[in-house]
């Protein structure tokens, strides 16, 4: 039987094209790869080169054809020594017509019709819901000891190195100089150069190279010396760590902590003063961590080291030093995705995360001696977010006010607000109000840092806002 | 003002041509029978498939970007030879398919996930230019111009962490090859002595721009240089010389001395995707090319010439190669999309 050679589609929006020239007559031999005709497109002429080997035994459609619908039959090939091949005919998919096409011809044998194309375009399945886990219950005669973020970190990395001889730790002055924040301090001393890796400057080189090893299963931390260098290597961030299990069907995954100071610092400029937590947000397959206390760097930290998918884990310089008490445990690894109620409260909920929170509980301090009993929710992760925990307690208060360093356009406090009004419209007795950082790129001089950051003033008058007691 | 590189005759036409030898050069070791006819059927079976894919795509059963392999077979079949499958990684660009099939990956597989169909490699979510086996040790499949090169840097720097004498075989087009990444992770490779082939496949056209047009250096073996990393020029077409490149370069590695660049010197038939009228080069060019220095009749005619194999047996390999790319088409065309609830799968672990 003559196989039919197809007018073919060049790109995948083209329907038509016009067949300007044959190059073979009837009754040429044919090999793989020969050109046989040419067409032309709309945007450019194209040669079709024959798949199958023969006689051109009859041409169907006239040089200078102009409209000849992709797909329709041109010529037939009839193949050499085609009766005596006893195997699976060599070409059924040259005779199908292609699924997508409208004016395919109804000959030869059809392809499967997508057997759920129809439910795809009547309905999106639904996104299947998740249920973050509890914090672990501490015992009841804990211990606590006061220590700060830094070391609270340090110690995290430290452990699970311990722990599992996958985990090493690369990046700008980790190993040698011990740390630009001194979070990397002494783990040189203790794990040695292989598992503590002093990088040149060169984050998207050794961002991609720490996404390599990850798919290879090793356990890598890598260090940025500020998170606003990873602009640098966003495109691993992004494109390598966080979609490859997707592209890849479930069979690779990327278990990476990216870490590293994330917003402003003090005086630093325009280009070193970013939060990045709305950026990293946004990402389906990134796992998104802004954690404000010690104990929540350290259990947080330890948990994105385990966790089999890429973290971004967003620290702040500012915190760095603070102190705070952390339960004295041996293994402390809280849950990814679960918020905390950081202080209880009737009247207004205030959201926050990350360095946001200081604000959150100064202000909540000083509505108390204004009697406006405030709940403060630490987020501590971004993202899987949260909202449960945040819409119960709008459910109570029925009032929100967000606080963030970043900018204000589609920032955290804006996906809040609408989860918020998805969730609690009915619960809300005033609209949502947000306290960001100022729509301006980062000033150097002190007065204007300072106003373009979020302040503890600005906090309670958003929150006398939705409380209309101002 | 416009500057017409002097080179432009040299790199745009007659490099390869310079290197590529038909008969037996001295420095080139000869295959054994077995090995020519194995590189002749997969070679084949690359450029089979190709063809297959491309009329697939003509079509409409393959969609959005498809770039085919058709002219380079010898570079990843001749590659594959150097390696342990399943024991040494891979991993490349957007032009994979050859790579993925040269790796032992299933034909089958690999046309389904062009079609986007549930049997293939990535369940149908990752096309053309996705598509990975942990089992084969093939790591993708890259859709961003140079990004293999690092994480082909960091399953290097995994070997080595774990005290194996695995080699990472990185694959990158001359375009990727003027990629920033691509010098950081040349830098840490040779800094750490990383077990890292880089593998440059000249086929002297990024996309439309000729080699001469956008390298200031257009001799790829020396591109490590400034980094003290050994390259060789190999004559691309001649799969001989591409293994043997290839051994001496995974020698290099294995013994502990650090990344090697091998610039392969080929060249690609079609267009750079499937919708791309490659005016940028004549057809003389590439006639000149498919009929002088195809690497498939390269072996071909050896094999011939020898007496290895007759006309007749080739063709078996032919039919047989066919047969399988058959089945691939037909199991591509006729299987599944997936399942709509695959939309919400494998975000995370």
């Amino acid at each position: 039987m003559p196989i039919d050679i197809l007018m073919p589609a060049l790109s995948p929006t083209m329907e038509e094209g016009k067949l300007s020239k044959w190059v073979k007559k009837v009754g040429d031999a044919v090999k793989s790869g020969d050109v046989i005709a040419e067409i032309e497109t709309d945007k450019a002429t194209m040669e079709v080169e024959a798949v199958d080997e023969g006689t051109l035994s009859e041409i169907l459609v006239a040089e200078g054809t102009e409209g000849v619908k992709v797909n329709t039959p041109i010529a037939k090939i009839t193949g050499e020594g085609e009766d005596a091949v006893g195997g699976p005919k060599p070409d059924s998919a040259a005779t199908a017509s292609a699924p997508k096409s409208p004016a395919a011809p109804e000959q030869g044998e059809k392809p499967a019709t997508p057997e759920n194309s129809e439910k795809t375009v009547s309905g999106v399945p639904a996104a299947p819901a998740t249920q973050p886990l509890a914090d672990p219950d501490l015992p009841a005669n804990v211990e606590y000891v006061t220590m700060t973020v830094r070391e609270a970190l340090r110690d995290a990395m430290a452990e699970e190195m311990r722990r599992d001889g996958n985990v090493f730790v690369m990046g700008e002055e980790v190993a040698e100089y011990q740390g630009a924040y001194k979070i990397t301090q002494g783990l040189l001393q203790e794990f040695g150069a292989r598992r503590v890796v002093d990088t040149p400057i060169t984050e998207h080189g050794f961002a991609g190279l720490g996404v390599g090893a990850a798919f290879s299963g090793l356990r890598p931390i890598v260090e940025f010396m500020t998170f606003n260098f990873a602009m640098q290597a966003i495109d691993h961030i992004i494109n390598s760590a966080a979609k490859t299990l997707y592209m890849s069907g479930g069979q690779l995954g990327c278990p990476i902590v990216f870490r590293g100071p994330n917003g402003a610092a003090a005086r630093v400029g325009a280009q070193h003063s970013q939060d990045y937590a709305a950026w990293y947000s946004q990402i389906p397959g990134l796992k998104v961590i802004q954690p404000y206390s010690a104990a929540d760097a350290k259990g947080l930290l330890k948990a994105a080291i385990r966790d089999p998918n890429p973290v971004v884990f967003l620290e702040n310089e500012i915190l760095y030093g603070q102190t705070f008490q952390v339960p004295k445990v041996d293994d402390l690894v809280l849950p990814i995705g679960k918020a905390r109620v950081h202080r209880k409260g009737k009247d207004v909920t205030i959201v926050s995360f990350g360095i946001g929170m200081t604000y959150a509980v100064k202000a909540a301090e000083e509505l108390a001696g204004m009697e406006i009993d405030a709940e403060i929710i630490d987020l501590r992760t971004i993202r899987p977010m949260d909202i449960a925990t945040v819409v119960d307690s709008v459910k109570k208060t029925g009032r929100v006010v967000t606080v963030e360093e970043g900018f204000p356009q589609s920032g955290v406090g804006s996906e809040i607000a609408y989860q918020i009004m998805a969730n609690a419209f009915d619960y809300l007795d005033a609209p949502v109000g947000r306290v960001t950082g100022k729509d301006v790129p980062m000033p150097y001089a002190a007065n204007l840092e300072k106003l373009a950051l979020p302040n503890v003033a600005e906090v309670i008058a958003a929150v006398k806002a939705v409380t209309y007691t101002a | 003002m416009a500057v017409r590189p002097p080179s432009e005759k040299r790199q745009g036409a007659s490099a390869a041509t310079d290197k590529a030898r038909t008969t037996d050069d001295p420095k080139i070791a000869d295959f054994t029978k077995d090995e020519e006819l194995k590189a002749y059927s997969d070679m084949l079976l690359i450029r089979r498939f190709e063809e297959k894919a491309g009329q697939m795509y003509g079509m409409g059963l393959i969609g959005g970007f498809c770039h085919l392999y058709i002219g380079q077979e010898a570079v990843v079949v001749g590659m594959q030879m150097c390696i342990v499958e399943g024991q040494d990684q891979v991993i490349t660009g957007y032009r994979d398919h050859g790579h993925m099939l040269a790796c032992g990956m299933d034909a089958k597989g690999v046309m389904a996930e062009l079609t986007g169909r549930r049997g293939g490699y990535s369940k149908g979510k990752g096309g053309s230019m996705h598509m990975f086996s942990r089992e084969k040790q093939f790591f993708g499949g890259h859709g961003i111009v140079g990004a293999q090169v690092s994480l082909g840097t960091g399953l290097g720097f995994a070997n080595k962490y774990r005290e194996t004498d695995h080699v990472s075989l990185t694959y990158m087009g001359d375009g990727a090859a003027n990629q920033g990444q691509v010098y950081e992770s040349f830098n840490m490779a040779q800094l750490w002595k990383l077990p890292v082939v880089y593998i440059i496949e000249n086929n002297r056209y990024a996309m439309g721009t000729s080699v001469s047009r956008a390298s200031a250096q257009t001799d790829f073996s020396k591109r490590g240089v400034s980094f003290g990393i050994p390259g060789e020029q190999v004559d691309g077409m001649d799969v001989r010389a591409v293994k043997a490149a290839g051994e001496r370069a995974v020698k290099h590695c294995r013994e502990g001395h650090g990344p090697f660049i091998l610039e392969m010197q080929t060249y690609r038939y079609r267009g750079h995707s499937m919708s791309d009228p490659a005016k940028y080069r004549t057809k003389d060019e590439v006639s000149r090319m498919r009929t002088e220095h195809d690497p498939i009749e390269q072996v071909r005619a050896r094999v011939l010439e020898r007496g290895w194999a007759s006309e007749d047996e080739l063709k078996d390999i032919d039919k047989d190669v066919r047969a399988v790319v058959a089945e691939a088409a037909d199991f591509a065309t006729h299987d599944s999309e997936p399942d709509v609830a695959e939309l919400w799968t494998d975000i995370l672990l």
